[in-house]
C-alpha cells in the first residue's frame, strides 16, 4: 500500500517509447534492437561532420497516432535542439521537440474509469548505448567505457502525464494500459525489458486533503512495471518519513535500485543545466493538415477501452471485470469473441482466455481459435468435463493447435456411453434414498448432490447435463 | 581558359582533360609555396579522374558539362576517403566516408577535383589568417590577404591555379574574398545549393556557391551545383536556376537600387567604384536609384548572434570521441575540455562563447531571440525595397585587400568588414560579387548586386552586364 | 574597450564550462574584454522594441519535408572505427564517464 494515513501521494510519469518503424527518426539506418554494435549507423546518425537530418514520414505519423489515441490535439510543431555534452550523444545536442510540441492535451482512462491527464506526447531522437567497463561494472569506479551508436537516432515519443496519479496501483495501471494502447495501434513494441518502453516518475507526497504540490523527487531507472511500484511504495514512504521528521524533500534525480530496493540520489557535481535550446535550423516545421491528422485518426484500430467494452458486453460481465482487462491486455479478445460466435459460452470463453490461454504465454496470432471454440464446445455440451477440456485446452496451446476431438479421443476422455450413465445414475440413486425422496418432494437443489456423486463414481466422465436430464426423468417417472 | 572554353573543347575531343589538368598543376607548383591556397594538391586522382574523362570521350560518351574542368574545393566540403580539415587541428587528418552532394555531382558533370582549399578555421574570419594550417595570401600582392573564409578557393581562381573554385558563404565568405582577390564570387538562394557535406558554420546562414573568373563560369557552376537534394530537409524543390542563357540579356529596362545606408563606411576609392558601377549599368539602360534598406545596419549583430549560437551547437560534436584529435584525460569531461582547448584556435573559440553565452538562460531572449526579430525586420526591409527595385547594389567590401595582421588583434574590426554582405545570408536571397576596377592601391574591387529570392537568372543577368562594363 | 562590460569574468568562466573549453586565465581575460566589445555593439539589437514582430527562424517558409521509411545502407564498421581516437570490442572507447546524463 502507498497511502500512509494523512498522507496523499502525487505521482506524474514521462513514459519514452520507442516507434516502430522500419529506420532512424532522421536516417535510413535500421531501427532493430540487438544488433552488433556500431553496425547499423551512418554519418547522419553518427553526427558526422556535413551530415544532415531528414524527418521520417512513419515516425511522424505513429506520434500522431499516438497523440491521437490519447485524445491530445495534434498540432503544428517544430524541433530544437538540446544542448549538452554526452557520450551517448553522436551530435551532443538532441534533436527534441521543445515549446511547440505535436501532440498537447489528452487524457487516458484507466479501467476502472479514473482519468489521468497527458500534458504532452512529443518527438524527439534517442541516444547510443554507454557499457561502463572496470571491475565493479558500474558508473562508479569504472575505469573507462565503450559507446554504440545503433540506437542513437531511434525515434521516441515522450509522453508525460499529469500530475494525476495518486498510488502506486495507479502508476501501475496507468503504465499497462498506455503500453496496451500503444501495442494496439502499433506504434511500439513496447518492451520494457528491450528498453522500448522506459519511465521516470516524478513523486511527491502532500498533506491529505492539501491541494498544494510538494516538493517532488524524479526518479530514474524503472525497468518494469513492477519496479515503478515497488519504487513508488519506497519513495513515498522516504518522504513521509522526511517530513514526518521536519526535514525537506530535496527537488533531485534518484536513481532506483532494483536489488537494494530503495533509491539514491543521483546529484553529481556538474554545474546546473542549461540546455541551451534553439530551433533546429537543419529541419523545418511540421504541419500536419486536417486531412493528414483525419487519416491517421481513421486509421486507428479500435483502442483497448472500447474493446473491454465490446467484449464485456458480449461476456455479460463489467468493463472493469478482471478477466476482461487481462483479455484486452494480452490481445485475446478476439479469440473470445469468436469462440462466442461459434457457440461457447459467453462467460466461460471469458475465464479459459482470462486463465488458461493467459498462462500458457502464447501469443494471441499463435493460438488456434478453431480449436479454442471447439474445446469450449465441447465442454458446454457435456462432452468434456471442466477438467478435461483444461487438459486438452493445454495440449492445443502447447501444440500451436490441433484437433480437439482427437486429443481428447487420445486421452480416453470419451464422453460416458449412454448406458452406463443411466447405470450409474439409478445406482446412486438405489443407494442414497433418504436424499432421494427428498428430491422427489421438489428439493430441487439436491441435483447437485447426486451429480457430484456420479462425477465420483465415473472419475469425472460423465457430462452433469445428461446426469440432471436422467434424475429429472426418474422422479418423473416415480412420482 | 575559360572553364567553359576547356570544357567545349574537352567534350569536342579538341583538348584532353590531361593536358588541362597538367598545365594546372604545373602553375599550382609554380606559385603554391608563395599563395599557400591549397591544404591539399591531389595530384595523383586528378590526374587519374582526367584520365578517365579522355577515355569516355573516346569512347563517345558525354562525360559532362565541366568535362575536364579543374576545380577546387574548400576544404570544408565533405570528400570521400580525402581529408577534410576545415582549417582546424581537431579535423586533422580525418577523411569522411562520404561525398558531399555537390562533390557527386561534380563528379558526374565531368569536372577534376584538383584539391581542398584553405579556409578560416571552420569558416569563421575574413581573412584566412584563422588557418590551423597557415595564412592564404592574395595573388595579387602576397603582402595582404586574400579575405575569408574561403580565401583559399578566391587565391586559387585569382592565380590561375583552378578556372573554377567552390566556396561556402555564412556572411559573406564567397563574396568578401571574391571581391579582394578580383574573382566572381556568388551566394545563391537559401536552399538552392544543397548542403549535405557541408561541415556547418551556421546551418541557416551557409550556402555553397560559386567562384569562377568569368560571370559565365560561376552560371556553369551553379547550374552543375544547384538543385533539389533529398538529403537536406531545407533544400528548395526543383531544378537548379536557369542562368547560363539570360548572360547576354542585358540590363535594359531593370530597376537597379543603390542601398543608401551601405554607403556610409566605405573607403572613397572603393565608393568610388560603386559609383562608377552604377553609372555603367545606367549606361547599359538601367533605370538606377537610391534605395533604402533601414534596418540593414541592426543585421551585423543580428548576425553575429544568430551565426554564433548555430556555431555553438555545431561544433558541440568536435569531442573526442569519434573522429577528429583527443586529449587524453581522466574522464570524459576532462578529455573534453583538454580535446576542445587544445583542437580550436581562438576565433572558433570565441565565437564558441559568444554564441553558448547569445543562448544561455537569461539571455536568450536579449540576444539570440531577438536576433530573429531583426532577421524578420530585415526581410521586410527587403520586401519593400523589392516592391521597387528588381535588383539591390553596394560595394562587396568596404576596403580593398588588407596587410597580413591588420586586423588579427581586434576581433571586431574584422566583423565589421562583413557589413555589406550579411543582409543577404539573413534574408536567405541570392548575391553576386563582380570585379570591377581597382583602388588607390592597385588592389580589385569589387561590387555586389542583390536579389530577392530565386532571382538567380536576373542577378547573373546583372553580373554579365556589369562584367562587360567592367574597367580593364 | 568598454566602460561597462556586458558579461563579467564569471560569465565567461560559466560559458566556457557549459561549452567544455578549457581556458587559460589569459585566454578568459582577453575574451571577457572582446565579447563584451562584441556585446556593447550588439546593444542596439538587444535594446530594439520589436513588440509584434514574430522572430525568424529560418530563411525558407518550408513545412513538411519528410522521407519515406525505407532502409538505406549503413556504413562499414571498421571504416566508421578506423576514424575514432580509440575503440574496443566494436565500440568507441571513452574515458571513465563521472555522472548520468542530465
Amino acid at each position: 500500500m502507498t497511502d500512509v494515513a494523512g498522507w496523499e501521494t502525487v505521482i506524474g510519469l514521462e513514459v519514452h517509447c520507442e516507434l516502430a518503424t522500419a529506420t532512424k527518426l532522421f536516417c535510413g539506418c535500421p531501427n532493430v534492437f540487438g544488433d552488433e554494435p556500431n553496425t547499423n549507423v551512418c554519418p547522419v546518425c553518427l553526427g558526422l561532420p556535413g551530415s544532415l537530418p531528414v524527418l521520417n514520414r512513419r515516425s511522424v505519423e505513429l506520434a500522431m497516432a499516438v497523440g491521437t489515441a490519447l485524445h491530445c490535439e495534434v498540432r503544428p510543431s517544430v524541433f530544437h535542439r538540446k544542448n549538452y555534452f554526452y557520450p551517448d550523444m553522436p551530435k551532443d545536442y538532441q534533436v527534441s521537440q521543445y515549446d511547440q510540441p505535436i501532440n498537447v492535451g489528452g487524457h487516458l482512462d484507466l479501467p476502472d474509469g479514473t482519468r489521468i491527464g497527458v500534458t504532452r506526447a512529443h518527438m524527439e531522437e534517442d541516444t547510443g548505448k554507454t557499457t561502463h567497463v572496470g571491475e565493479s561494472g558500474r558508473i562508479h569506479g569504472a575505469d573507462y567505457a565503450l559507446v554504440d551508436y545503433n540506437r542513437a537516432g531511434v525515434p521516441l515519443v515522450e509522453i508525460v502525464s499529469e500530475p494525476d496519479i495518486r498510488s502506486a496501483d495507479e502508476a501501475r495501471a496507468y503504465v499497462n494500459e498506455l503500453r496496451a494502447i500503444l501495442v494496439a495501434i502499433g506504434a511500439s513494441d513496447a518492451r520494457m525489458e528491450e528498453g522500448s518502453l522506459r519511465i521516470d516518475a516524478n513523486v511527491s507526497v502532500r498533506p491529505a486533503g492539501s491541494s498544494a504540490l510538494g516538493t517532488r523527487a524524479e526518479i530514474k531507472n524503472l525497468n518494469s512495471v513492477r519496479s515503478l511500484g515497488r519504487a513508488v511504495d519506497y519513495e513515498v514512504r522516504r518522504q513521509i518519513g522526511l517530513l514526518e521528521a521536519g526535514d525537506k524533500v530535496v527537488q533531485e534525480t534518484r536513481h532506483w535500485n532494483e536489488d537494494a530496493g530503495r533509491t539514491s540520489s543521483m546529484r553529481s557535481k556538474e554545474e546546473a543545466y542549461d540546455y541551451r535550446y534553439f530551433p533546429e535550423p537543419d529541419l523545418v516545421p511540421l504541419a500536419p493538415s486536417d486531412r493528414w491528422r483525419d487519416a491517421v485518426a481513421a486509421g486507428l484500430p479500435a483502442l483497448p477501452a472500447d474493446r473491454r467494452r465490446l467484449l464485456a458486453a458480449a461476456a455479460g460481465v463489467a468493463a472493469d471485470h478482471q478477466a476482461v482487462v487481462t483479455v484486452v491486455a494480452l490481445g485475446l479478445d478476439d479469440l473470445v469473441t469468436a469462440a462466442v460466435a461459434g457457440g461457447a459460452d459467453p462467460r466461460l470463453a471469458l475465464n479459459r482466455a482470462a486463465n488458461e490461454v493467459a498462462a500458457a504465454h502464447v501469443a494471441p496470432a499463435d493460438v488456434d481459435g478453431a480449436a479454442f471454440t471447439t474445446v469450449l464446445v465441447m465442454e458446454g455440451d457435456g462432452r468434456l468435463t471442466s477438467t478435461q477440456a483444461k487438459q486438452v485446452l493445454a495440449d492445443v496451446l502447447a501444440g500451436g493447435g490441433g484437433d480437439p476431438v482427437a486429443i481428447a479421443r487420445a486421452r480416453g476422455f470419451e464422453a460416458l456411453g449412454a448406458d452406463a450413465l443411466t447405470g450409474a445414475v439409478d445406482q446412486v440413486v438405489a443407494d442414497n434414498p433418504g436424499e432421494w425422496a427428498r428430491f422427489k418432494e421438489g428439493e430441487a437443489k439436491l441435483a447437485g448432490f447426486f451429480v457430484g456423486k456420479v462425477m465420483a463414481a465415473t472419475q469425472g466422465r460423465a457430462d452433469g447435463r445428461a446426469v440432471t436430464a436422467r434424475l429429472r426423468e426418474l422422479a418423473a417417472a416415480n412420482r | 581558359m575559360t572553364a567553359v572554353e576547356i570544357a567545349a573543347d574537352v567534350r569536342a575531343g579538341r583538348r584532353s582533360a590531361r593536358e588541362v589538368v597538367e598545365a594546372h598543376l604545373e602553375t599550382i607548383a609554380a606559385r603554391e609555396q608563395e599563395v599557400h591556397a591549397f591544404n591539399l594538391v591531389l595530384h595523383a586522382d586528378a590526374l587519374g579522374a582526367a584520365d578517365v574523362i579522355d577515355r569516355r570521350v573516346a569512347a563517345g560518351d558525354d562525360p559532362g558539362p565541366l568535362a575536364g574542368v579543374p576545380i577546387a574545393l574548400k576544404d570544408n566540403l565533405a570528400t570521400r576517403g580525402i581529408p577534410t580539415t576545415c582549417g582546424s587541428r581537431i579535423l586533422d587528418g580525418w577523411r569522411p566516408p562520404y561525398d558531399a552532394t555537390v562533390v557527386t555531382r561534380l563528379r558526374e558533370a565531368g569536372a577534376v577535383i584538383v584539391g581542398k582549399t584553405n579556409m578560416d578555421e571552420f569558416a569563421m574570419g575574413s581573412s584566412t589568417e584563422n588557418s590551423a594550417f597557415g595564412p592564404t595570401r592574395n595573388p595579387h600582392d602576397p603582402s595582404r590577404v586574400p579575405g575569408g573564409s574561403s580565401g583559399g578557393s578566391a587565391a586559387a581562381v585569382a592565380a590561375g591555379f583552378v578556372p573554377l573554385a567552390l566556396g561556402s558563404d555564412t556572411g559573406g565568405s564567397i563574396r568578401q574574398p571574391a571581391a579582394l582577390c578580383g574573382v566572381v564570387g556568388m551566394k545563391p538562394t537559401y536552399g538552392v545549393v544543397s548542403r549535405y557535406g557541408l561541415v556547418a558554420f551556421a546551418s541557416s546562414l551557409d550556402q555553397i556557391g560559386p567562384l569562377a573568373a568569368t560571370v559565365a563560369d560561376a552560371a556553369a557552376l551553379l547550374e552543375v551545383i544547384g538543385g533539389h537534394d533529398p538529403l537536406d530537409s531545407t533544400s528548395i524543390a526543383g531544378p537548379a536556376p536557369r542562368v547560363r542563357g539570360v548572360l547576354d540579356d542585358g540590363v535594359e529596362g531593370l530597376r537597379v537600387g543603390v542601398v543608401r545606408e551601405l554607403t556610409g563606411g566605405l573607403d572613397p576609392d572603393v565608393a568610388a567604384r560603386l559609383n562608377e558601377a552604377a553609372a555603367a549599368l545606367a549606361g547599359a539602360g538601367a533605370k538606377v536609384d537610391d534605395a533604402s534598406v533601414p534596418s540593414v545596419g541592426l543585421g551585423l549583430s543580428a548576425y553575429y548572434l544568430i551565426a554564433t549560437a548555430e556555431a555553438s551547437s555545431n561544433l558541440a560534436r568536435y569531442d573526442g570521441v569519434r573522429y577528429g584529435l583527443r586529449v587524453d584525460a581522466e574522464d570524459v569531461t576532462a578529455m573534453y575540455g583538454a580535446t576542445r582547448a587544445a583542437g580550436f584556435g581562438a576565433e572558433v573559440k570565441r565565437r564558441i562563447m559568444l554564441g553558448t553565452y547569445a543562448l544561455s538562460a537569461g539571455y536568450y531572449d536579449a540576444y539570440y531571440g531577438q536576433a530573429q526579430r531583426v532577421r524578420t525586420l530585415l526581410i521586410r526591409d527587403f520586401e519593400a525595397a523589392y516592391a521597387q527595385f528588381d535588383l539591390l547594389l553596394s560595394a562587396t567590401s568596404p576596403t580593398t585587400a588588407f596587410p597580413l595582421g591588420a586586423k588579427s588583434d581586434d576581433p571586431l574590426a574584422m566583423y565589421l568588414s562583413d557589413v555589406c554582405t550579411i543582409p543577404s545570408n539573413l534574408a536567405g536571397h541570392p548575391a553576386a560579387s563582380v570585379p570591377f576596377g581597382t583602388g588607390d592601391d592597385g588592389m580589385p574591387v569589387g561590387i555586389q548586386l542583390y536579389a530577392p529570392a530565386l532571382g538567380e537568372p536576373v542577378l547573373f543577368r546583372a553580373a554579365a552586364a556589369l562584367e562587360r562594363s567592367a574597367p580593364r | 574597450m568598454v566602460d561597462k562590460p556586458s558579461l563579467s569574468r564569471d560569465d565567461v568562466v560559466h560559458v566556457a564550462v557549459l561549452a567544455r573549453l578549457v581556458l587559460t586565465d589569459a585566454e578568459i581575460d582577453e575574451f571577457t574584454g572582446q565579447l563584451a566589445a562584441v556585446l556593447e555593439h550588439a546593444a542596439d539589437v538587444a535594446a530594439l522594441d520589436t513588440s509584434g514582430v514574430p522572430p525568424t527562424a529560418h530563411p525558407l517558409p518550408l513545412v513538411n519535408v519528410l522521407r519515406d521509411d525505407v532502409v538505406r545502407p549503413s556504413l562499414d564498421r571498421d571504416e566508421v572505427l578506423a576514424a575514432a581516437p580509440a575503440a574496443e570490442s566494436g565500440r568507441f572507447k571513452v574515458p571513465r564517464i563521472l555522472g548520468d546524463a542530465p
